[in-house]
């Protein structure tokens, strides 16, 4: 891990839905080359957090900075930009259904990349994508042929295509048996030292967060309530954190 | 207070919110830059959803008019006017409407369940993290492509309903396809098929903007999934007829009659 300059810096953020106060002024920072999990009870706003750094939701107010751009100054092209930096890995994968692997994955590169770009190094670029996740051979199947841990390395292979520096991760291992959540805990790890990227990781799977974390935050009553490593967590005496590993 | 619990009723709501969403169409066409190739894609799958349709509804619809009105006319001793009347009745207002309503059934509740079932699972909220517009890419080309279409599919209607009247005329009389043809377009001028082409439009983009509408603010899952599509189609179909009145009175106004 090295320490420079945060990457992320997101500083007290807030973000209501009517009376439901989920966000309150929270903040944390993610440096270059972190995995920063981001632990909290189903509802409490880990999602929110992290759609609100790519901007598909508006917070309320407070300041978010990604690779030291302030996203509320960025007009839609200049956010656009900055998205082909940042990658995400939905929780549901989002894969679009009516596409073929091959088409998912060369997707986001229509915006990126120009025509010729496209037609000389799109091919190459999906099939160095696939191979990252281990898919090679599924290039021209459709989403619904696949399985659930399959489609997951999809879904992180279209993330990868555009080579982001950051990569967000919404519940990876949800949903998955133990050994495909492991499976993919390993792959998360893998790209991390592939690609030198940072992450912010949102679970609930404590062996998914014990393998890729480098630090922890709890995010309780929409606040940082808790913050360090997965040991320090687990002596933490706080009834409200040790709920959670108990 | 209580201007503001009127606004804040839900059909007042959604009125806004349609024309908020209408707005956005109209800024985002005119940004360069447009998806061709989805735009044609859309037109390919518009047209080909709803031909065989509007063929045989068309088809249909010629030859029952012809049948159910022959009666009449030879009581007053009008048959010779039979394909007259047909081809006016069918040209300004029953081809153009009842494609509307075909497409709006089929095509409107294709796109709401389509841009709905994408909206859950989320696959527009990925479409938008890539950086891709996704409502240049879904909204725009859907639009578009039912603007262009509609009407394609209803001149198309026209055709095969005039010759089901030619059928219908013929099952009890006989007259020749050139006296039908002769008789069927000396009754009509410009004046009968403009108007009906121009509100095929109107009709196509009221088809394509509301579908996409409800499907692209689908919410509650699966079960919004199913709303998106069912209420598209009746909003649709409710528009045809608003807009057909609207067009009626303009006509006459005009005095395209």
């Amino acid at each position: 891990m090295e320490s420079e300059d945060p990457i992320i810096q997101v500083s007290n953020l807030n973000k209501s839905f009517g009376e439901n106060h989920v966000l309150r002024d929270f903040t944390l920072s993610l440096s270059k080359g972190e995995n920063l999990v981001i632990l909290g009870k189903s509802g409490s706003g880990k999602s929110v957090l992290i759609k609100c750094i790519i901007r598909l939701i508006e917070p309320d107010s407070g300041e978010i900075i990604v690779l030291g751009q302030d996203i509320s100054d960025l007009d839609q092209d200049e956010m656009d930009q900055l998205r082909a930096n940042v990658g995400f890995l939905f929780q549901s994968n989002a894969l679009y259904d009516s596409m073929t692997v091959r088409q998912n994955l060369e997707f986001p590169l229509r915006r990126h990349w120009t025509k010729e770009e496209r037609a000389e190094k799109a091919e190459s670029a999906v099939i160095q994508a696939l191979e990252d996740v281990g898919l090679g051979h599924t290039i021209d199947m459709m989403p619904i042929e696949l399985s659930g841990g399959m489609r997951k390395r999809i879904a992180l292979a279209r993330t990868l295509i555009l080579r982001p520096k950051i990569i967000l991760y919404d519940e990876p291992t949800t949903g998955l048996d133990p050994i495909t959540a492991r499976e993919i805990s390993d792959l998360m790890n893998s790209i991390q030292k592939k690609y030198n990227t940072a992450a912010i990781i949102i679970s609930h799977d404590l062996n998914c967060i014990r393998m890729t974390g480098n630090r922890i935050i709890m995010l309780i009553e929409g606040r940082n309530y808790a913050e360090g490593t997965m040991d320090e967590l687990m002596k933490n005496e706080d009834p409200k954190v040790k709920d959670f590993f108990e | 207070m209580g201007l503001e619990r009127k606004i804040d009723q839900p059909f007042f709501k959604e009125v806004g919110e349609i024309s908020r969403f209408t707005a956005r169409f109209f800024r985002e066409v005119t940004k360069p830059k447009q998806e061709w190739d989805e735009f044609i894609n859309q037109c390919y799958w518009i047209g080909y959803k709803a031909l065989t349709l509007v063929s045989i509804t068309a088809f249909i619809m010629g030859l029952v008019l012809t049948i159910q009105s022959r009666p009449t006319l030879v009581e007053f001793g009008a048959a010779a006017l039979l394909p007259s009347m047909v081809s006016v009745s069918l040209v300004r207002e029953i081809s153009p409407v009842i494609t509307a309503l075909i497409c709006a059934g089929k095509i409107g509740s294709g796109i709401g369940a389509e841009l709905g079932s994408m909206r859950v699972t989320e696959q527009i909220d990925a479409m938008e993290v890539s950086g891709t517009n996704p409502f240049k890419y879904l909204v725009v080309t859907r639009v578009l492509a039912a603007t262009v279409m509609v009407p394609i599919l209803s001149s198309l209607a026209i055709g095969i309903s005039l010759y089901g009247g030619y059928l219908g005329t013929n099952i009890r009389g006989e007259v020749s396809w050139t006296l039908y043809v002769y008789q069927a377009y000396d009754a009509l001028s410009y004046g009968d098929f403009l108007p009906s082409i121009i509100k095929t439009i109107f009709f196509g983009f009221a088809i394509g903007i509301v579908g996409c509408y409800k499907g692209y603010t689908s919410q509650k899952g699966t079960e919004g999934v199913g709303r998106s599509a069912t209420t598209a189609v009746i909003v649709a179909s409710l528009l045809v007829f608003i807009l057909d009145l609207i067009a009626v009175q303009v006509v006459d106004i005009l005095g395209l009659t």
